[in-house]
């Protein structure tokens, strides 16, 4: 499967020491706001994107500019700064902030395609629309539901992008296209391929394949964990996120 | 960025919560139960072709003093071979660190489920006392579980009786671990006063379950902590299996503790507990200690005693009310006894004639 969307700024990078989204946006240097800006969109456009398609039920065209607007403005009027991790997940508050916004953006009838002192984010919306269309507009879910499952989405989805990166830097490519077929096709359970073929496809023992898979899974693992780090404002946020999508306590 | 279908996301979220096994010889089942430290999966070990019942802790990149927490936890239950108390076969370490062990896979209910059909009182009674005599057995070896509640307790489907989850239990056997030792796991329920260190076992930290723990054991006073808190539980777990309630939680205030637990309430609409079993949870749950039964066993004679119609030591009696309550309970050999006697009295009387 090809990479279907672009986003611009510094996404991909995870600091090693705790570092959060939050702080970063709050921070009073411009270069690391903007750093922030970018690792929360990298998580986040697609959810805010196709809640507003979904949800609000906006135009492709404005739903774009809505969500590009969404991003700058995050920063420039310090929308986080409000945010009480104790209070809610980040996630929810978003989506709350994005209620606030389309329904500001609808009252002044404008939208400034600004992000103050930022540049604006370079987001590559081809994609997103053919994701969509997979899942149909009239999706039951409910907005929550939505955001969440997308949201969940989004961090697999880049936390696959950190694997393959990882294998490929770690010569380790074998251990990624195994996983990739086993785990990452979009197939029932019983339709995929066996160990054994996995084994006769790579030229491999069925225990390296068994290695390989578990090695892929604990390293996916781990890296979902580290982006999840990241995209929580709390040690609290954390412990419950975790927990909530990895079934884990995290230490 | 990577899309993932629906169906992908399912399976991602699904392998990347279950634990890796590999390296090990188990093959995992399913998730059977989770707690506040750990969860437990049904697994088959392989070479033996049996299933075992997999507690791992939760955490990721487990801290050393938690690992040595859930070594213990299994050290204690291998310690205590009763047939009251599940048996442990294996501890181990997964390919991520975290520390496992294996047990006895248990198939039953958990007590608070399966009191929910209507069972005698002499049944609930007798799991009553089977419980005790397990926890009498791990007090004989010097330890503590300190969080006795129904759904730690497991009914078998022959009615057998299984103390479960000694993850919090407390080892008092200083020649044993050189050291009095606390498994200080977190159960459900547990109450870490200190948030900044749950597993900390310092004095002021609430190991136990709302409603089921003795008032020096929710005011985190640690040394106080002896057998006898685990006879207030069972005065609890006692009081639950004869009126269905719940006692009330109410963790630190001893006043408010007893006054919510005084025994009463109903089974299945009936009216509530004999006098004489409310007077024993009374006993029981005492707030000083020192006017509880001394130990697990002392309680279990004293039901047993309440089964064969002996008098109590928590419901003393008159000499006229124990008569009484002789003759009722021996009313056929009395009634024999007084026809022979009578019968005998008119023999002499009229015989002579």
């Amino acid at each position: 499967m090809e990479d279907d969307t672009r986003i611009g700024g510094p996404e991909g990078r995870f600091p090693v020491t705790r570092w959060t989204v939050i702080e970063g946006v709050q921070s009073d240097d411009p270069g690391e706001r903007e750093r922030a800006l970018g690792t929360l969109a990298a998580t986040y456009w697609k959810p805010v994107y196709k809640h507003v398609r979904v949800h609000w039920r906006r135009s492709n065209e404005d739903a774009k500019d809505i969500t590009q607007d969404f991003f700058t403005r995050l920063i420039e009027k310090r929308y986080l700064d409000s945010y009480d991790s104790s209070k809610s997940r980040l996630r929810t508050f978003l989506r709350t902030c994005v209620d606030r916004h389309v329904q500001n953006a609808d009252r002044d009838e404008r939208r400034l395609k600004r992000g103050g002192d930022l540049s604006r984010l370079d987001i590559d919306f081809v994609g997103v629309e053919e994701e969509l269309a997979r899942k149909g507009l009239g999706a039951e879910a409910s907005p929550e539901e939505l955001f969440e499952q997308e949201t969940i989405r989004s961090l697999f989805g880049l936390a696959v992008d950190d694997l393959k990166k990882e294998c490929e830097a770690r010569g380790k490519t074998v251990h990624f296209q195994v996983f990739e077929a086993y785990d990452l096709a979009d197939r029932e359970d019983d339709r995929g391929p066996t160990y054994g073929d996995l084994a006769a496809d790579h030229a491999l023992a069925v225990t390296d394949v068994t290695n390989y898979l578990a090695w892929a899974r604990r390293e996916f693992r781990r890296l979902v964990i580290e982006r999840l780090r990241e995209m929580t404002g709390s040690d609290d946020e954390f412990r419950r996120e975790a927990r909530s999508i990895l079934g884990v306590e995290t230490g | 960025m990577r899309w993932l279908s629906d169906r992908a996301l399912v399976r991602l979220r699904r392998v990347t919560e279950l634990p890796d096994l590999t390296g090990t010889k188990y093959r995992l089942v399913e998730e059977i139960g989770r707690g506040g430290m750990g969860t437990v999966y049904l697994a088959e070990d392989t070479p033996l072709a049996r299933r075992v019942a997999l507690k791992i802790l939760d955490q990721d990149h487990t801290p050393k003093e938690l690992s040595a927490r859930l070594l213990t936890e299994a050290r204690v239950l291998a310690r205590l071979e009763h047939p009251g108390i599940v048996p442990v076969h294996d501890v181990g370490e997964l390919a991520d660190g975290r520390v496992f062990y294996t047990m006895k896979y248990v198939r039953g209910r958990r007590l608070d489920q399966h009191v929910e059909e209507t069972l005698p009182l002499s049944e609930r009674l007798r799991i009553f006392v089977r419980t005790c005599e397990a926890v009498a057995f791990a007090h004989a070896h010097r330890i503590l579980h300190r969080d006795l509640k129904p759904e730690n307790i497991m009914v078998g489907p022959f009615g057998e009786v299984l103390v479960m989850d000694w993850g919090v239990a407390k080892l008092l056997d200083k020649s044993a671990t050189g050291t009095e030792t606390d498994t200080g796991g977190m159960a459900d329920g547990e109450l870490p006063a200190s948030a900044g260190s749950p597993m900390a076992t310092a004095h002021g930290v609430v190991m136990g379950t709302p409603g089921y723990m003795a008032p020096e054991q929710a005011r985190g006073e640690v040394d106080r902590v002896d057998p006898r808190s685990d006879v207030y539980s069972l005065g609890a777990v006692l009081q639950f299996l004869l009126t269905g309630q719940i006692p009330s939680e109410a963790p630190t205030a001893v006043s408010e503790t007893n006054q919510g637990n005084r025994p009463g309430g109903t089974i299945g609409g009936k009216t509530g507990p004999p006098r004489q079993l409310r007077a024993v949870i009374e006993k029981a749950m005492a707030e000083d200690p020192e006017e509880r039964y001394d130990t697990a066993a002392e309680l279990a004679d004293e039901i047993q005693r309440y089964l064969d119609g002996r008098q109590l030591l928590a419901y003393p009696e008159s000499p006229v009310v124990r008569t009484g309550r002789f003759l009722a309970r021996h009313r056929v050999a009395v009634i024999l006894l007084l026809t022979y006697v009578v019968v005998r009295a008119l023999v002499l009387l009229f015989g002579g004639r």
